[in-house]
C-alpha cells in the first residue's frame, strides 16, 4: 500500500450519494452532471497516476453562475469537491476522494477579450496555458510556460502558481495575473484583482494564487500578456561534471547577465531526452546546461559571447549555439518533453524541491547517494538559475513495494532540499504527495495559521480538502 | 507592562510583548521606523510597538541575489549593501517621508513591506510583493510564524509572502524579511518628450511598453507637478514633462534608445538624459518629489492605464487637480487642492464607474476620520478581508481600525 492515506470518508454522502445526485442533475445544465462509471474513470487520478479514487460524480459546468450554485448546494450538505483543470497535476493535487464531486472546468474554455492597449487577456479557467500565447501572438505572449503547456488550464496554473523554464526572467504564474473571479463555496461569485497592477486591500489575488483549490474556484482569469523580444537563442554547453556544470550556473547568475532560462539535465536524463526528440544534444557528457537569451541580432550575440567567456573557466568539453530556428525548436522540444519520454522507459516519481545555488553540487551528490542506496536510478533535470530540482526516480510499479520504497527515497531528498535552506515544492504544489512532509518545514503554529485562513474561504472543510495540510493536527484550525 | 513606546531587541521580546497586549487586550500601534505613521485611519492605541531596533542584514548572498534583514533596518543600509554587489531591489519602493514631511531615507524593510508601494520598475520586474521570498513574524495572538525561505521558487503552503505585503501592519509585526535583488543594469538612459496632453503621453508610453526594448519606467507629469522637480533640464519648460526609461548593457541602450527615438519622433521634441541624470531624475521621483512642499490632499489611484487619462479628466470636472501618471498610466498620483473631505466621493465615484480603486495618501487627521482612507471593498471581500484579519489578530489589537473602521 502507498505511504499516503485518505482521510474516512463521508458515510453520510455516501449513503445519500442517489439523492445528491439528483439534486445536482436538478441544479446543473443538462449533461454537466457525470455519474456513470465510465465518465467517472477519466477522473480517477491526474499526473500522479500512482494514486487512483473514483469520485461519485464528475460536473461539467458551462458558466460561473452553473458553478455557482452546484457549489452552495455541496456547501449546505456537505459535499466535498475536488476543482480540477486538465488534470495535469504531478503532486496529485486533483486526486478524487470517493466521497467527494470532481468539479472539472475543461468546458469553460473561452477567451473573453484581448486587450492590448491595456496589456492583458481575460480568458475562462479551462483555457490551456498555451492557447493563451497563441491568441494573443505572434507579437505577445503569456510568459509563464510549464512543461504541460499545451494540455494544463490557466485555472490548474493559479491553482498551483505554476513556473516553467522562462520563469528565471519572467515570474511565475503569481507574477503574471491581474484578476480572477473566483467562486466561494457558499456561491457567492467575487471579482479580486482586475486590470490594475495592485490590490485594493489584502493581497486576496496573491493568496489565492497557490492554494490550491483549498479557498474557491476560479472560473475567469485576467492574465499580463508580455511583448515578446525581437529574438531568442538557446545555446547547449556540455561538462565532464555536475559540479562543473552547477559553477558555471553560478557564475552567470552572480555575473549580472540575465539569461531567460537555465536548464539543466545529467548523463541518464540528456539520453532519455535525445532518444525521444533527436535535439541534437551531446551523449559524451556528465551534465548539458541548455541556456537561452532575448533581444536582437546584436544584443543576442554580445550576451552569448558573454556567457562563454564565463563558462571558460568551468571547462565545457561542448558549447554550441542554436544556427535556426528549427534547432531551437529542438532543444526546447526535448527538454520539454523530458517527463514523457522518461515515461516511456520507466515509472517515476519527480521531485520538485527547490535550494539555494550554492548547494547545488552538495545537493546533486546527496541525491545521486540516497538513490544508489537504495537501488534505484535517478535523472535530473531542472530549472538550474533559480535552484528548482526535478530528480527523476525510475522504479517499476508492477512491484510490490518498489512504490513505497522510492517515496520514501523522495522524501529524504526533499528532507535534504529543506535542510541546506530550500523548499518541498517549487512549481508542483504540495498536493496529496508532499501532505505529510509539510511539518519538514513548517511549525505547527505556522500550518495553524494556513489552516484560519482554510477556514475563512471554506468554513466546513469541503474544497480539495484531503491535500496540502497533513491529516492530524487538523481540528484546531 | 506596556508604557509609551516599546522598542524591543529581539524577536522573543517582540512576541512576548505581543502576547502581553494580548492577555489585557491592549491596542498597539505598530511602527518600523515610523516614516509612514501619517497614512491610513486615525487610530485609538494603548502603546506603540516599533521594531527600529530590530536591526541588521541577517544573510547577504550576493551569488544568489539574495538578501534578509531584520525587519527595523533601515531600507538604505539594506540598499548600501546590495550596491557594494552592484545590486538593487527591483521594485524601487517610494519614499513617502519627503511628501508627508519627513526626511528622506528613514524607510525600514519592515515598513516597505508593511506598505507594498513599488516604483516605476513595478510594470517590468514586479512590485515589492514580488520580491519577498519570506518573512518571519508575530500575530496578534503573540506566536512566532514563518512563511517562505530564501530561494526563488516557492509553492509549499499559502503564499503568506503575498497575504502580508501591504497588510499595514493589521495582520502581523514583521521580524525578519528576505528579499530578492537583481544586478543593476550598466547604464540607464532616459527618453524625455515635453508638452503632451494627457492621453497621448499615455499613448506614448503604453507604446513603449509594447516593444521589445524592456522600458523600465514611464512616468508623466502634468505642468503644474512637472514644475517641481529639480533636474534642470526639465523644470524650467513650464509643460509636462512624459519620460521613458531603458536600462541594459551599454550597447543595448544605445541601440534601443535609437530605436525609440524613432518610434517618437512624431511626438515632438525628444531630449536624451545621459546615466547619471537618469539615476538623479528616477531616484527623485522615488521620493515623489512633485508633490512635495505642499500640504495639499493626495489620493494614489491604481486603474488600467488607458483609463487614467479619462478618470483625471472626470475628476477635473468636479474639481481642481494635479495628476502625476507612473505605471504607463497605471498608476496615478492626485493632488487635490482646496478640499475639505479631500475630494473623496467624487474621486470615489468617478473610480467607481471607470474601474480601479484609490487611497487616500496625504491628508490631515480629522479628514482621515471621516473619510474612507482605503478603498471601500464589495461585500463579500469585505468578509473575506475580516475574516483574514480574524485569523491573524483575533482580538484585534495590531493596528485596530487603520485600514477599516472597527478592525
Amino acid at each position: 500500500m502507498p505511504l499516503i492515506l485518505q482521510p474516512e470518508p463521508n458515510a453520510s454522502v455516501l449513503r445519500h450519494r442517489d439523492m445528491i445526485l439528483h439534486d445536482l442533475t436538478q441544479l446543473a445544465e443538462p449533461g454537466t452532471v457525470q455519474s456513470q462509471i465510465e465518465a467517472r474513470r477519466a477522473f480517477e487520478t491526474d499526473a500522479l497516476t500512482a494514486y487512483r479514487c473514483m469520485p461519485f460524480a464528475v460536473l461539467l459546468p458551462r458558466t460561473t453562475e452553473e458553478v455557482s450554485r452546484l457549489l452552495a448546494y455541496c456547501n449546505v450538505n456537505e459535499v466535498k469537491v475536488i476543482p480540477r483543470g486538465a488534470g495535469t497535476s504531478l503532486s496529485g493535487g486533483a486526486l478524487p476522494t470517493e466521497d467527494a464531486v470532481v468539479l472539472c472546468l475543461s468546458r469553460m474554455s473561452r477567451v473573453l477579450d484581448i486587450d492590448f492597449d491595456n496589456r492583458f487577456a481575460r480568458v475562462e479557467a479551462g483555457v490551456t496555458n498555451q492557447s493563451i500565447s497563441e491568441v494573443v501572438g505572434p507579437d505577445y505572449f503569456y510568459a509563464p510556460d510549464p512543461s504541460s503547456q499545451l494540455a494544463c488550464s490557466i485555472g490548474g496554473n493559479i491553482a498551483m502558481n505554476s513556473g516553467g523554464a522562462h520563469c528565471l526572467r519572467y515570474g511565475v504564474t503569481t507574477q503574471n495575473l491581474l484578476g480572477v473571479k473566483l467562486v466561494l463555496i457558499n456561491g457567492d461569485v467575487v471579482e479580486i484583482g482586475g486590470s490594475h497592477l495592485d490590490s485594493p486591500g489584502y493581497d486576496l489575488l496573491g493568496l489565492i494564487v497557490g492554494s490550491e483549490g483549498q479557498l474557491g474556484v476560479v472560473t475567469e482569469a485576467t492574465v499580463r500578456i508580455l511583448r515578446k523580444a525581437e529574438g531568442a537563442r538557446p545555446l547547449l554547453m556540455g561538462f565532464n561534471s555536475s559540479e562543473a556544470a552547477g559553477a558555471c550556473v553560478s557564475s552567470i547568475i552572480a555575473s549580472g547577465v540575465m539569461p531567460v532560462a537555465i536548464e539543466f539535465m545529467d548523463r541518464p536524463a540528456i539520453k532519455v531526452c535525445e532518444d525521444f526528440a533527436h535535439a541534437g544534444y551531446p551523449l559524451d557528457v556528465e551534465a548539458l546546461l541548455i541556456i537561452e537569451v532575448e533581444g536582437s541580432e546584436k544584443e543576442i550575440e554580445n550576451q552569448i559571447n558573454l556567457i562563454v567567456g564565463l563558462s571558460l573557466q568551468h571547462e565545457p568539453t561542448v558549447t554550441r549555439i542554436s544556427k535556426s530556428e528549427a534547432e531551437s525548436a529542438a532543444i526546447w522540444k526535448g527538454r520539454k518533453s523530458a517527463f514523457g519520454a522518461v515515461g516511456r522507459i520507466s515509472d517515476y516519481v519527480c521531485m520538485d524541491g527547490t535550494i539555494p545555488l550554492s548547494t547545488l553540487s552538495e545537493t546533486l551528490t546527496v541525491i545521486a547517494r540516497i538513490c544508489s542506496e537504495a537501488g534505484f536510478q535517478v535523472a535530473n533535470i531542472f530549472h538550474a538559475g533559480d535552484g528548482n530540482l526535478h530528480p527523476l526516480i525510475l522504479y517499476n510499479a508492477n512491484t510490490p513495494g518498489e512504490l513505497e520504497r522510492v517515496e520514501h527515497c523522495g522524501a529524504e531528498i526533499l528532507k535534504h532540499c529543506v535542510a541546506v535552506g530550500g523548499c518541498l515544492t517549487g512549481e508542483h504544489g504540495v498536493g496529496i504527495e508532499k501532505r505529510d512532509l509539510m511539518p519538514l518545514q513548517f511549525t505547527s503554529i505556522d500550518l495553524q495559521q494556513q489552516m484560519q485562513l482554510k477556514t475563512v474561504f471554506d468554513p466546513h472543510w469541503l474544497l480539495n480538502p484531503s491535500k496540502v495540510f497533513p491529516l492530524d493536527g487538523r481540528k484546531a484550525a | 507592562m506596556l508604557q509609551g513606546i516599546e522598542r524591543p531587541l529581539e524577536e522573543r521580546e517582540l512576541a512576548q510583548l505581543v502576547a502581553e497586549a494580548a492577555r489585557t487586550r491592549w491596542a498597539l500601534e505598530v511602527a518600523g521606523s515610523g516614516s509612514k505613521r501619517r497614512i491610513g485611519r486615525p487610530i485609538e492605541i494603548s502603546g506603540v510597538v516599533t521594531t527600529r531596533n530590530l536591526r541588521g542584514i541577517t544573510l547577504s548572498e550576493p551569488s544568489e541575489q539574495v538578501i534578509s534583514a531584520r525587519s527595523g533596518t533601515l531600507l538604505s543600509a539594506v540598499e548600501a549593501e546590495l550596491a557594494k554587489h552592484n545590486q538593487h531591489l527591483a521594485c524601487e519602493p517610494v519614499d513617502l517621508g519627503p511628501m508627508l514631511g519627513e526626511a528622506a531615507g528613514q524607510t525600514s524593510v519592515g515598513g516597505m513591506v508593511a506598505t507594498n508601494l513599488s516604483g516605476a520598475r513595478r510594470i517590468q520586474r514586479g512590485g515589492v510583493r514580488d520580491q519577498l521570498l519570506g518573512l518571519r513574524a508575530i500575530n496578534g495572538r503573540g506566536e512566532v510564524f514563518k512563511w517562505g525561505g530564501r530561494v526563488m521558487k516557492n509553492v509549499t503552503g499559502y503564499d503568506l509572502c503575498r497575504t502580508l505585503a501591504g497588510s499595514w501592519g493589521t495582520l502581523g509585526i514583521f521580524s525578519e524579511l528576505t528579499l530578492r535583488a537583481i544586478p543593476r543594469p550598466e547604464e540607464v538612459r532616459t527618453l524625455v518628450l515635453m508638452g503632451l496632453p494627457d492621453s497621448i503621453a499615455v499613448e506614448v508610453m503604453c507604446q513603449a511598453l509594447a516593444t521589445p526594448f524592456e522600458v523600465s519606467g514611464t512616468t508623466h507629469l502634468q505642468a503644474v507637478l512637472a514644475q517641481r522637480l529639480r533636474l534642470p533640464a526639465l523644470t524650467n519648460s513650464g509643460t509636462s514633462v512624459t519620460a521613458l526609461r531603458i536600462e541594459n548593457f551599454s550597447p543595448a541602450v544605445a541601440y534601443r534608445a535609437d530605436k525609440l527615438k524613432d518610434l517618437f519622433v512624431p511626438y515632438g521634441d525628444l531630449i536624451e538624459l545621459d546615466h547619471a541624470k537618469s539615476l538623479a531624475f528616477w531616484e527623485e521621483l522615488r521620493q515623489l518629489s512633485f508633490l512635495q512642499g505642499s500640504v495639499d490632499p493626495v489620493w494614489r489611484i491604481s486603474t488600467a492605464p488607458k483609463m487614467g487619462p479619462r478618470l483625471v479628466e472626470s475628476i477635473r470636472r468636479y474639481r481642481v487637480c494635479h495628476a502625476a501618471y507612473d505605471w504607463s498610466g497605471g498608476l496615478i498620483w492626485l493632488e487635490v487642492p482646496d478640499a475639505g473631505d479631500a475630494g473623496a466621493d467624487d474621486i470615489r465615484r468617478v473610480v467607481a464607474t471607470l474601474g480601479g480603486h484609490a487611497t487616500l495618501i496625504r491628508a490631515e487627521p480629522s479628514v482621515r476620520a471621516r473619510v474612507d482612507v482605503f478603498p471601500p471593498l464589495e461585500t463579500a471581500v469585505q468578509r473575506l478581508t475580516n475574516g483574514i484579519k480574524q485569523a491573524f489578530d483575533p482580538l484585534n489589537i495590531l493596528n485596530p481600525g487603520r485600514m477599516y473602521p472597527g478592525q
